[in-house]
């Protein structure tokens, strides 16, 4: 056993993360295994899931070692060779079905015209908007609902795409890092944008701790943070990653304005305000930056990770699509 | 793996003029929008409209990917 953890101050919101609850026999057993470490831990690994929500969970619970840990897990468990053998069984099955819902466009686009087509691809995904509805209908309970949702995201902004960086080359390095200089504040910790949204979310009456909402999120939320650490600690899937960050950006800007003007219209806090207020103006830059100068660099030295680039892209959008559809069919909009 | 040169010198200019989108600044400046008033940059990369449509001039907004491709600058 490592020593008991450090005692936290209370300041900032990583903090006093617990394991999350079970959402069937296999997170039953793996969560328990970790809390209590017994010296068997392939027996509660080898248990078959029950659902997507259990095999998404747990995934997600064996990704947060890598994150940020559990308060109620020992840190040694993050390189645990059961536990990442489970991770690489849940992975396989997962990216088998995010690669399954993607169907790859016949041409591909050369470095030349990659910028264009890829701003064309995206403007031509038509998917549900959530923003769209919080802009003209939503109320302040269902603004509040999705907040929560999230906040498993938004409080690690851009942590899963930091993975990405010793695993480029030197141009596409630069330029990543240029954007995630920005959005971890320039330095200056009250601009870093999880905590500009962690004051977002006290200031509207919710907790601002890390995980809080996590048994309340639906498998979407799961899907797209657990596909964001896949893309992230896989140096295979540098691609992925980088394709998924552009069509982020590339969908934020015009969102955001809408969220800050829905929220508005609801009088909701300002620092929520502030907080889409920032993404209008940062991601009008990011978007440029992720598709031109990130990705274009990427290709421009790694012509062959085209269409990894356009997978993580899709695997963006669907699974903001999928979660947009599931949320409005809950609030019958 | 790489077509990149070893060592040597990388484009990277100051000013980008993004094709059907907005002119990005590197580093800080003063721009004067149409009215003559002056904002200081904030950030390390800047987008200053160039479609003449976003809400918070002189920054884009995004607001050229919803114009007619023709409208576009």
């Amino acid at each position: 056993m490592s020593p008991p953890k450090h005692e936290r101050t209370r300041q900032g919101y990583l903090i006093g993360m617990l394991t999350p609850k079970a959402r069937g026999a296999l997170s039953e057993a793996v969560l328990e295994a970790m809390r209590v470490r017994p010296a068997d831990m392939s027996t509660a690994c080898a248990t078959p899931a029950e659902s997507r929500d259990d095999e998404q969970v747990t995934l997600w619970a064996l990704y947060e070692l890598h994150h940020r840990g559990f308060d109620d897990v020992d840190d040694e468990l993050e390189w645990d060779p059961d536990l990442l053998a489970l991770r690489r069984r849940l992975e396989r099955a997962f990216e088998g079905r995010l690669r399954g819902r993607w169907s790859p466009p016949a041409d591909l686009p050369g470095p030349d015209s990659f910028a264009e087509a890829f701003f064309a691809f995206v403007e031509d995904h038509d998917g549900a908007s959530l923003a769209a509805h919080v802009h003209r209908d939503a109320d302040a309970e269902q603004v509040l609902d999705l907040f929560r949702l999230r906040s498993v995201y938004h409080l690690k902004e851009s942590d899963p795409t930091a993975w990405v960086v010793p695993r480029l080359d030197v141009a596409a390095k630069a330029a990543l890092m240029e954007l995630q200089y920005d959005e971890y504040g320039t330095g200056d910790p009250n601009r870093l944008h999880a905590h500009l949204f962690a004051r977002g979310l006290e200031a509207c009456g919710l907790s601002a701790e890390y995980g809080a909402y996590l048994n309340d999120v639906p498998v979407e939320v799961l899907e797209q943070n657990n596909a964001m650490s896949l893309f992230g600690l896989h140096r295979r899937l540098r691609g992925a990653a980088l394709g998924h960050l552009a069509a982020f950006e590339a969908t934020s800007s015009l969102p955001s304005r809408r969220m800050a003007q829905g929220l508005a219209r609801l009088g909701l806090a300002p620092e929520m305000v502030d907080y889409y207020d920032e993404h209008v103006a940062a991601d009008a830059v990011h978007e440029q930056l992720a598709v031109r100068s990130i990705c274009g660099s990427l290709l421009a030295a790694e012509p062959a990770l085209v269409g990894d680039v356009f997978f993580g892209a899709f695997s963006c959008l669907d699974l903001e699509d999928r979660l947009a559809r599931h949320v409005l069919a809950q609030w019958a909009a | 793996m790489s077509a990149e040169p070893p060592a040597g010198d990388f484009d990277h200019p100051d000013v980008v003029i993004c094709p059907g989108g907005p002119l990005l600044l590197r580093g800080e400046h003063v721009v004067a929008d149409e009215q003559g008033r002056t904002h200081h940059t904030t950030r390390p990369v800047s987008a200053v409209c160039r479609c003449g449509k976003s809400a918070t001039q002189p920054w884009c907004d995004g607001t050229h990917k919803v114009l007619p491709p023709r409208a576009r600058p």
